[in-house]
């Protein structure tokens, strides 16, 4: 049987790489080319137990992942689901990394590599457990055709296998070869645990990729070294769609440690040298004269004026419609008008994009951070012109994803067409984080417009949104727009129950999206639509309860009945965050609930706002109904990150857009939130146990609402436009 | 030319002054746990120390380092990742994707030498470093534990009920 790979307990794949590059200087044998392991090596290296298992002879378990970690700890997750199936010692557990290419030449036996949407867990727990439970079939099927006696009367613990009858015991690593022949059984026939059983999965396991975090040994794709790489610094016209006039390289070209000035496409530039410091001294150097054409024109200015006639105009790219709004505002006791903005954001990932590529007549190989290996490998086959089956891309955890680095991989393009020009030598290319975040695929603009009417007694009687902004399947995904219909981006409005619906029952209700594109590019960006339409849906809703007279709680909670899991959520985030109860001078409370991703969220914040105007965010509740809490640690720790990256948004998160180009180009412009500014986080996981919902994003839309909602309740008025740093609050 | 003390090994490397010392670390003497992030001194996730002291590695030119100062990189900050921030950091599985870790730890390990037994405000005014996936909660928990502070921090654990 092919071995996929040395999988030495501690030694993962990168290190296995890097580490035969720096001592036997070359010779790689990797991926698809690696032989056919000697019987020895196999031995060594365990016995694939159908596929997702690999059993050591010492009892070891290794545990395949086919999605990408960049922080969000679905390996130590997806591990946690395996093992439970498998019975095996969890203390014995290791993981390896899948590559494409091995993924391709096994027909895609791994299923799905795409990490987004926060689907890592939730889009693989039946297959990746059902793949544990045929392994441990064929282990205890091994052990008693090895003693001769029916399977159903062994039984297994922590992977020693025991046949009470006749006192024998055995474990994992003494069957694994025997059952690495049988037959795998039909993974539809096994059946799972009752997760009511668990024991490893739903518990608060460490994680199991902590350890080289810790002394700077873990190798990211921008670490890696190969033998007789070189260093590539890369940048694009300022203005997207802008082109290369020219270039004068006559001084860059004589640089020390320069080897080449390569114009990437029709729009970049690259500047290849022995290291990245002298790539990047030389691509300074360098004199571009751009064609920016007519987006050299638009800025930040022309840009809402384009999005304000979309708020305005009476078509609509998707719509939900239920009775008649616009006649039940009409004949409303009391209306309600206000009109929402949100800016463009860029991901600003720690680590900046990069591609390492070498290419020869016969194979491309491609080392990168992705969260989507198989669309890297198309990027890589299309940039090269090789076949797939030619072509590999080698697995590292990212540093941070959160969207950035899925379906668009322009990176691995434009890294290939640099490779391109020195056949055989593999070419690292890094972009600067001012080029990172020049060229991104931001969160998209918009802006909201609401209009409400009230009864007598404060209640919604009709209320119709129209939202308008740049569409992110317009960018990246335009066969999903049958028709120019767009309903993603009215993300979290949603009538239809299970992903992203609104919790609301409103008697009459109209929802529009106008789309409104520009030139910027857009994409994914954590928490994707549920961020801007959850501040936009909840802010506005507690101006309503403050138009009634009505408590911002009760008044949610009356138009939720119909919706019972997003309310308990809500309820949850309430009792937990102590709504109603007093606070210290000064601080005041705001709530806010929304769904994205398969899950229901909620949260409290409690923050002041002194005289300067300056807010401070003390504390923050939230509640999370994902269905099925794999590891609630790392469920907590997606929940205070969440916070963080929602807050930087709240708070600073803004790209503008002058002279057609990105200005905010690194951290000194694009703020992140900052430890002093972390409020205490306190995680409220109710787990419903009926559905499998996301992790990673669903409680980011929670964030800016519970905190302006608060602010609100601090300054006696909303606040429409993010970030806070441009609104003059007191 | 410079010759460099790094980990307590005297290194010599070809490389122009103006250099950062940054990218001389990671290009001309391999050691690449100290990452890139910004380049102008706003994320830290380049910290190492000079004599003792956090220093932002990007903003430093390779030219400006003596061969008398003492670089400490992350990996030199101890063997077998004994060091009381690095258990802290274990016990509490701080990093999510690591990438500013290797920094954060610099930065905590020299607070602890000049304020072995800090409060939240040192903490604040002294971690100030960049973390894209928002390990801020657990990082103060850590920094108070690797302080033998007992639970006088904010806890970094979930409060939870399932
Ligand atoms: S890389 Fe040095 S502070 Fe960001
Ligand atoms: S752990 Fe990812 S940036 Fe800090």
């Amino acid at each position: 049987m092919t071995k996929i790979h040395d999988t030495t307990r501690d030694i993962s794949r990168r290190n296995f790489i890097v580490g035969s590059a720096a001592v036997a200087g070359g010779g790689l044998a990797l991926g698809l080319d690696l032989p056919l392991a000697s019987a020895q090596q196999a031995q060594n290296a365990g016995n694939e137990v159908g596929i997702w298992v690999v059993v050591k002879p010492n009892n070891d378990c290794v545990i395949r992942i086919a999605r990408s970690e960049m922080g969000q700890g679905t390996l130590t997750g997806l591990a946690q689901l395996v093992a439970e199936e498998l019975e095996c010692d969890w203390r014995r557990v290791s993981t390896e990394g899948l590559t494409p290419g091995q993924n391709l030449a096994r027909k895609r036996a791994w299923g799905d590599m795409a990490t987004g949407g926060s689907r890592g867990i939730r889009g693989s727990q039946d297959y990746v457990r059902r793949g544990g439970a045929v392994a441990r079939t064929m282990l205890l099927q091994a052990a008693a055709n090895e003693w001769k006696v029916p399977v159903e009367e062994l039984t297994v613990s922590n992977g020693t296998i025991t046949h009470a009858k006749t006192k024998r015991q055995t474990n994992y690593g003494r069957v694994a070869a025997a059952a690495a022949k049988l037959t795998p059984p039909d993974p539809k026939s096994v059946k799972l645990k009752d997760p009511k059983d668990w024991k490893v999965a739903g518990k608060p396991m460490k994680r199991l990729d902590t350890a080289d975090k810790l002394n700077g040994s873990k190798v990211y794709a921008i670490d890696i070294k190969l033998p007789g790489m070189l260093n590539a610094a890369i940048k694009d016209s300022p203005v997207y769609g802008g082109k290369l006039k020219s270039i004068d390289d006559s001084k860059a070209a004589t640089m020390p440690g320069v080897r080449k000035i390569v114009r990437v496409g029709d729009s970049g530039v690259a500047v290849v040298a022995e290291t990245w410091w002298q790539a990047k001294t030389a691509l300074d150097a360098l004199t571009i004269v751009w064609d920016e054409g007519a987006n050299g024109k638009v800025s930040s200015a022309t840009i809402a004026q384009h999005l304000e006639t979309g708020l305005t105009a009476t078509e609509t790219n998707g719509e939900r419609r239920e009775g008649d709004a616009l006649a039940a505002i009409a004949g409303a006791a009391k209306k309600i008008e206000a009109t929402y903005s949100t800016p463009f954001l860029s991901h600003a990932c720690m680590e900046v994009m990069n591609a390492t590529v070498r290419l020869t007549a016969d194979k491309a190989e491609c080392w990168t951070p992705t969260q989507n290996l198989e669309a890297s490998l198309a990027a890589l086959s299309s940039a090269s012109g090789l076949p797939l089956t030619q072509c590999e891309v080698y697995r590292h955890d990212l540093g941070g994803g959160f969207g950035r680095r899925g379906g668009t991989q322009d990176y691995v393009r434009k890294a290939v067409l640099v490779a391109k020009e020195f056949p055989g030598v593999p070419v690292k290319t890094i972009w600067s984080r001012e080029e990172d975040q020049t060229y991104d695929f931001f969160r998209p603009i918009s802006m909201c417009k609401f209009s409400a009417g009230l009864d007598e007694k404060g209640n919604l009687v009709g209320l119709h949104v129209r939202v308008s902004g740049q569409s992110i399947n317009a960018w990246l995904n335009p066969a999903a727009m049958a028709g120019g219909r767009d309903m993603r981006q009215l993300q979290g409005y949603w009538a239809e129950p299970g992903d992203a619906q609104l919790g609301y029952a409103v008697p009459n209700l109209l929802i529009e999206y106008a789309m409104r594109n520009t030139h910027v590019p857009v994409g994914p960006w954590r928490g994707v639509n549920t961020n801007q339409n959850g501040y936009y849906m909840e802010c506005f809703i507690e101006e309503l309860a403050r138009a009634a007279g009505k408590d911002s709680l009760e008044f949610r909670r009356a138009m939720m009945a119909k919706y019972p899991k997003h309310l308990a959520v809500l309820n949850a985030a309430a009792e937990r965050g102590d709504w109603g109860k007093p606070l210290p001078q000064g601080v005041h409370r705001g709530i806010a609930q929304f769904m994205g991703y398969g899950s229901y969220s909620a949260a409290t914040a409690e923050v002041s706002v002194d005289a300067q105007g300056k807010v401070k965010v003390h504390r923050m509740v939230l509640a999370l109904n994902c269905g099925h809490a794999v590891n609630p640690d790392q469920i907590a720790a997606q929940v205070e990150g969440s916070v963080a990256y929602g807050l930087s948004a709240v708070l600073y998160g803004e790209c503008p857009v002058e002279n057609g180009r990105m200005t905010s180009l690194n951290f000194d412009t694009y703020q992140i939130v900052r430890l002093a500014e972390m409020p205490k986080v306190e995680t409220v996981i109710v787990p419903t146990g009926d559905f499998w919902g996301g992790v990673g994003e669903p409680t980011i839309c929670v964030v800016a609402p519970a905190v302006i909602n608060a602010i609100q309740a601090a300054i006696g008025k909303p606040v429409r436009s993010l970030p806070l740093k441009n609104v003059k609050l007191v | 030319m410079a010759r460099l003390n790094i980990n307590g090994q005297n290194r010599d490397v070809q490389v122009a002054a103006d250099t950062p010392l940054l990218w001389v670390i990671r290009e001309q003497l391999g050691l690449t746990g100290t990452k890139y992030g910004c380049g102008v001194a706003q994320c830290g996730a380049c910290s190492v120390h000079l004599n003792g002291e956090v220093v932002r590695s990007c903003s430093m030119r390779v030219g400006d380092v003596r061969p008398t100062d003492r670089i400490v990189t992350i990996e030199g900050l101890s063997p077998n990742s004994s060091h009381p921030v690095q258990r802290a950091w274990a016990a509490l599985d701080v990093p999510q994707c690591g990438f500013c870790q290797s920094g954060q730890i610099m930065a905590a390990a020299a607070l602890l030498r000049k304020t072995p037994r800090p409060t939240d405000k040192d903490i604040d005014e002294a971690m100030t470093n960049i973390c894209r996936c928002g390990t801020y909660q657990r990082i103060r928990a850590a920094v108070h534990q690797a302080a033998g502070n007992g639970n006088s921090g904010t806890s970094g654990r979930a409060n939870r009920k399932s």
